[in-house]
């Protein structure tokens, strides 16, 4: 087991010094090369679940564990793609890239070197010298993939990377990432609202309920990759699924 | 240049040239060919009254604000930082920067005197004034709009608090900086005209316009004015094109 969550609870102090419950005993451990998705509605708390597992945010109670070690703040194993403004925008893109090696110290051919290889990952090479702001959204969203790869962690944590992009840009993307994955085979703990992306991409989906987020159930996909949308099967998991999260909504 | 851009310079040349021949009065109002010589030959001591040529002032003037303009600079942007990032630290200035920023520069002109005596020290001291407020709040708005995932990017990638400051915050901050550097500066030059008219001073181009008008020659003033417009538009020239150039990503943040 790679990354284990034992009792996850997070609370947070209201302004009127009331307390609110986002998280409560979330317990999940995912295999080395696992795909992995936290799905539920806004205000699920599966956001600051996954901000506790980066190192930003300290559950109230709880452990992360990596092969064993505890976890406590960011951990150099892992790397996490925010949904966006995640670019610097004063950096070009390769420059970008390079921002995780440089903070490491690497030298300066080192990181060109090791940059140039993530950027052709992700098939952004022509791109190299421009900056963030002339770039569409999904390629955005491809260099800060490239800037995570780039580092080599054994975890990647995502945080509705496709959320701000358009519909086909995002089916782009996620087949792309699925490319990526195999290729590196990364762990991956990815959060997303969207029960399309979670059946599509994941070996198991990790249901959240609201306020508090509890673990409603954990789904696991045994289809085979690439999957296809309009399989029989794929839509009767991706119904199964919804029912959980409707029935949440209806029950709140 | 759209050619709109000089019409109006050009009519008031004009004008100017007929008012003058209408008034006939060179102390109300000097003609072109008076005030011209002097500024197609700056570095001769010959037009103004034996004051240095206006190159020499001018010099002066630029060396003064530089040193003003410096010293606000190394002081506002570290404290700006320190503000911006800091809750605790923006709370204990705050209240004695609300106070003393509405103050003009030239509103400390006595207490400078009486601190500093007459010199360069008092005149450092008013420019500092004047350039110090824009630089510090422009910083702490600059610290303060950073956004927060930028500082979490790398956060999550290992960046100790001083990395941090100095590959994100900084350069994050810095169009808004930039920007602050830019007004202070503007204010800086103007407050050096003012603050060369303490007594005692001697050189310097506002010395040098107060000093001509108590001999008449208004084409002097006019000529020293002239050269104040024209080193304080060539300075924030300078400006513009550095944040044209380097900080051309403001407002397109994604």
């Amino acid at each position: 087991m790679a990354l284990v969550l034992d009792s996850i609870s997070k609370s947070f102090s209201l302004a009127d010094g009331s307390m609110v419950d986002a998280l409560s005993g979330i317990s999940l451990a995912v295999a080395d090369s696992e795909f992995v998705s936290v799905l539920g509605p806004s205000g699920c708390g599966k956001t600051t679940l996954l901000r506790i597992v980066a190192g930003l945010e300290t559950p109230t109670s709880g452990t992360i564990t990596l092969d064993g070690e505890r976890i406590a703040g960011p951990s150099p194993r892992m790397a996490m793609i925010f949904q966006e403004y995640s670019l610097y925008p004063w950096r070009t893109v390769i420059d970008n890239i390079e921002f995780g090696l440089e903070i490491r110290g690497m030298t300066w051919e080192e990181r060109k070197k090791r940059a140039i290889e993530y950027l052709d990952l992700v098939g952004l090479r022509d791109f190299a010298g421009r900056f963030p702001y002339e770039l569409s959204g999904g390629m955005r969203q491809r260099v800060a993939v490239a800037r995570a790869l780039a580092i080599d962690p054994a975890i990647l944590l995502m945080d509705e990377p496709f959320g701000a992009l358009d519909a086909q840009t995002r089916n782009r993307l996620q087949r792309e990432l699925l490319d990526i994955w195999e290729k590196t085979r990364k762990t991956v703990l990815f959060v997303t609202h969207s029960v399309d992306e979670a059946v599509y991409l994941s070996d198991r989906i990790v249901v959240l309920t609201p306020r508090p987020g509890r673990i409603r159930e954990i789904v696991p996909i045994g289809l085979p990759r690439p999957r296809e949308r309009t399989d029989v099967e794929f839509a009767r998991i991706r119904r199964y699924v919804l029912d959980h999260v409707e029935n949440m909504a209806d029950t709140r | 240049m759209r050619y709109q851009r000089v019409l109006l310079p050009i009519i008031l040349v004009v004008a100017w040239e007929i008012a003058a021949l209408a008034i006939n009065n060179p102390f109300i109002l000097p003609s072109l060919e008076t005030v011209v010589p002097i500024l197609i030959n700056p570095f001769s001591a010959s037009f103004t009254l034996g004051t240095g040529s206006l190159a020499e002032n001018a010099a002066i003037s630029i060396e003064r604000v530089g040193l003003g303009f410096l010293l606000a600079t190394a002081i506002a942007i570290p404290l700006g930082v320190l503000m911006g990032r800091s809750r605790a630290l923006n709370d204990f200035f705050d209240s004695l920067i609300e106070i003393l920023r509405p103050i003009p520069p030239l509103a400390w002109v006595p207490l400078a005197l009486a601190w500093f005596k007459i010199g360069l020290t008092s005149i450092v001291f008013i420019i500092f004034i004047g350039a110090f407020f824009p630089i510090l709040l422009n910083t702490i708005d600059g610290v303060k709009g950073v956004k927060k995932t930028w500082i979490e990017v790398a956060t999550t990638l290992g960046a100790s608090e001083r990395q941090v400051l100095l590959k994100v915050v900084l350069p994050g901050a810095a169009p808004t900086v930039w920007t602050g550097l830019r007004v202070g500066f503007g204010i800086a030059w103007m407050c050096v005209v003012a603050a060369e008219w303490l007594p005692g001073i001697s050189q310097g181009l506002g010395y040098l316009i107060l000093y001509a008008y108590n001999f008449g020659q208004t084409n002097l003033i006019i000529a020293g004015m002239v050269v104040i417009g024209l080193i304080g538009l060539a300075i924030d020239l300078v400006f513009k094109k550095v944040e044209k150039k380097w900080f051309s990503w403001r407002g397109l943040e994604r």
